[in-house]
């Protein structure tokens, strides 16, 4: 188990190396560097000065030497200012990363209840209408834009709401964006308000998700029960339950626990479009925001958040498998 | 993404006489959702391509004294917000957002194909290094990273296409290699490097033909990708920008108006929706006739 964990750990050394070039890269092609930026639009600055900022901010020397002093400066927890709220970009970040979480952790946990059971009894029933019925849907959540799901969601229950002509059913008349009404502050019904405004961009975040995790349990499952040992569990005589439960399910868990860990740093991926329609203030909209208003050093340290959530969940999907799987920790 | 649709694998009815081409295409009449799909997506390349024939407007004519009417005769989906006709913009968007897809997938399969190659024929350290990269961008979270360099272009066609194609060939290296690795090791191409036959003739004449069918695949399940960004960077602000109209960027002001004119969100979005859809049953369907063996 431990020479296993070590080589892993070994073999994620090109890609934080790799990654961690890309990001640097990535800042240092934006049009125009910090003190580009500040100049713009200001006359009175003389060229000598310009120069002389290049110089105090090592803008003037060669990539590689910048790319190993951000890195220094990255590893310590300093990603830079923003340019627009003249705070240090980490701060920045920190409320808006917990903003999101009230979206990503119901949007991920909703997902896998959905999608597991469904693709476990696709997988099951193949070729039975139901099946047919969730690899249907699955084509519809990979396809639609969340966004245009997300403003219709915002017509159908802000704006039109028929429902709430029927008596009982007033509550289904959502916000149709922000993150909290103003006025209520605290207590059981900050929560319950909460609530209200999370549920639209919960479903528009988790359908995606929903949708692949569906097919990933779906395949994962089909390619398990045809598995001799299955064969032998049902030639032995055991009930179904038995067989699917203990033997099926559990081997087919193990690519799925993978696949989920993998997949979680895609949920911030995912959020800006999300985030956007909904007016949430979380890490997607910064990133929009910082992105149109030309900040890329927030830009940048979202990205860098979005690598190490990469870093973690690789290491994590390795040991899941380890601890899952025996034939890979003796091997 | 991956689309796993499992079906028994197809018989292949080897009637002699008959090419692979046509048993694929006997095959992919069998899938009725993937034909649909197809013919949907002709239709949409048609009346983009007829547009000027099918409207009388231009797509950035601006009428204030009609704005955001409600669907008329002479605007059967109502004006927008400077009242351009809805149906004319959705036609010429229809161009933009179909050959931004194409575009990139084509782009996306092209390298794909190069580094795969490579990276199969080789084999050895060239291989190591380029699957390493590979897999460095395959595990980066494309949207947030497209934003940021679709802004850099500033809205160009050319730059979105070519930003979204740099985070769409991954997977078809990783496809390419695959079929390298096990082409390779096969007899003709053994025969073919006894009779002295040079690299790039190997490649070109006998391996990448040959691994072509997940190519194909992988590059139409890519144009529905493609068109599905698009379209979240045009809504975002950072990627086609007005007059030129694409159903991404007619979605940016229809949030606003969705309390007074909702019809201005329902027709760009559902078009994505459509387009994408008809994408990836083609897809489904050109990997069941294809390449019966395929589960990506």
């Amino acid at each position: 188990m431990s020479r296993y964990l070590i080589r892993r750990l070994l073999q994620m050394i090109p890609l934080v190396v790799g990654l961690s070039v890309l990001i640097f890269l990535l800042l240092a092609a934006a049009p125009g560097d910090p003190v580009d930026l500040l100049v713009f639009g200001n006359p009175n600055i003389k060229p000598e000065d310009v120069a002389r900022l290049k110089r105090l901010y090592g803008l003037d020397q060669p990539l590689y030497i910048r790319y190993f002093k951000w890195l220094w400066a990255a590893l310590h927890g300093d990603l830079g200012y923003s340019q627009v709220y003249k705070v240090p970009v980490l701060t920045l970040m920190w409320d808006r990363v917990g903003n999101s979480l009230w979206l990503q952790i119901p949007a991920f946990f909703l997902s896998l209840a959905v999608a597991v059971p469904v693709g476990i009894y696709s997988a099951l029933h193949q070729y039975s209408t139901a099946d047919y019925i969730a690899t249907f849907l699955t084509f519809f959540g990979v396809s639609i834009p969340a966004f245009w799901f997300g403003i219709m969601m915002i017509y159908l229950f802000a704006v039109w709401h028929p429902w709430t002509a029927l008596p009982g059913l007033d509550w289904l008349r959502l916000p149709a964006g922000g993150f909290s009404t103003p006025g209520i502050t605290r207590g059981l019904a900050l929560y319950l308000d909460r609530l209200r405004y999370m549920l639209l961009p919960t479903i528009v975040l988790s359908l995606l998700f929903m949708a692949s995790y569906t097919r990933y349990t779906r395949s994962s499952m089909l390619e398990v029960i045809r598995q001799d040992y299955v064969r032998t569990a049902r030639a032995k005589g055991l009930a179904e339950q038995v067989v699917v439960t203990k033997h099926a399910l559990k081997n087919a868990m193990i690519p799925i626990v993978t696949i989920v860990a993998l997949s979680i740093p895609a949920l911030f991926a995912g959020a800006p479009l999300t985030e956007t329609v909904f007016g949430w203030p979380g890490v997607g909209r910064l990133l929009v925001e910082a992105v149109l208003a030309a900040d890329f050093a927030v830009a940048q340290g979202i990205i860098i958040f979005l690598a190490a959530l990469v870093i973690v969940f690789n290491l994590l999907a390795d040991i899941a498998y380890a601890l899952l799987d025996p034939r890979i920790r003796y091997d | 993404m991956a689309v796993i649709v499992e079906r028994p694998a197809a018989v292949v009815e080897a009637v002699s006489g008959q090419g692979y081409w046509q048993i694929a295409w006997r095959r992919f009449k069998k899938h009725r959702v993937a034909m649909v799909g197809g013919a949907v997506i002709l239709c949409f390349i048609a009346i983009s391509i007829l547009a000027p024939v099918l409207t009388p407007y231009e797509f950035d004519a601006i009428d204030l004294y009609n704005r955001r009417s409600p669907p008329t005769w002479a605007h059967p989906l109502g004006t927008d917000d400077l009242g351009h006709d809805v149906l004319t913009r959705l036609l010429y968007a229809g161009r933009i957002s179909l050959s931004v897809g194409f575009s990139a997938a084509l782009a996306a399969a092209l390298f794909g194909m190069v580094v795969g190659g490579i990276s199969g024929y080789y084999g050895g350290v060239l291989d190591n290094v380029l699957m390493r990269f590979t897999d460095i961008m395959f595990s980066l979270p494309d949207l947030p990273i497209l934003i940021i360099l679709a802004r850099y272009m500033g809205g160009s066609v050319t730059g979105i296409i070519i930003v979204l194609s740099a985070f769409a060939w991954m997977g078809t290296a990783r496809l390419v290699r695959g079929e390298m690795l096990k082409l390779r090791a096969q007899d003709f191409t053994e025969a073919a490097r006894a009779i002295g036959a040079s690299d790039a003739r190997i490649l070109l004449r006998h391996l990448i033909p040959n691994a072509l069918a997940p190519v194909i695949v992988a590059a139409t399940l890519t144009v529905g990708g493609a068109i599905l960004s698009e379209a979240g960077l045009s809504f975002l602000g950072v990627g086609i920008q007005p007059p030129t109209p694409s159903w991404g960027n007619m979605l940016q002001n229809a949030q606003d108006y969705v309390w007074t004119t909702p019809w201005l969100a329902i027709w760009p979005g559902a078009m994505i929706f459509l387009t994408v859809l008809c994408f990836n049953f083609l897809g489904d369907g050109l990997r069941d006739a294809l390449d019966p063996r395929l589960k990506v």
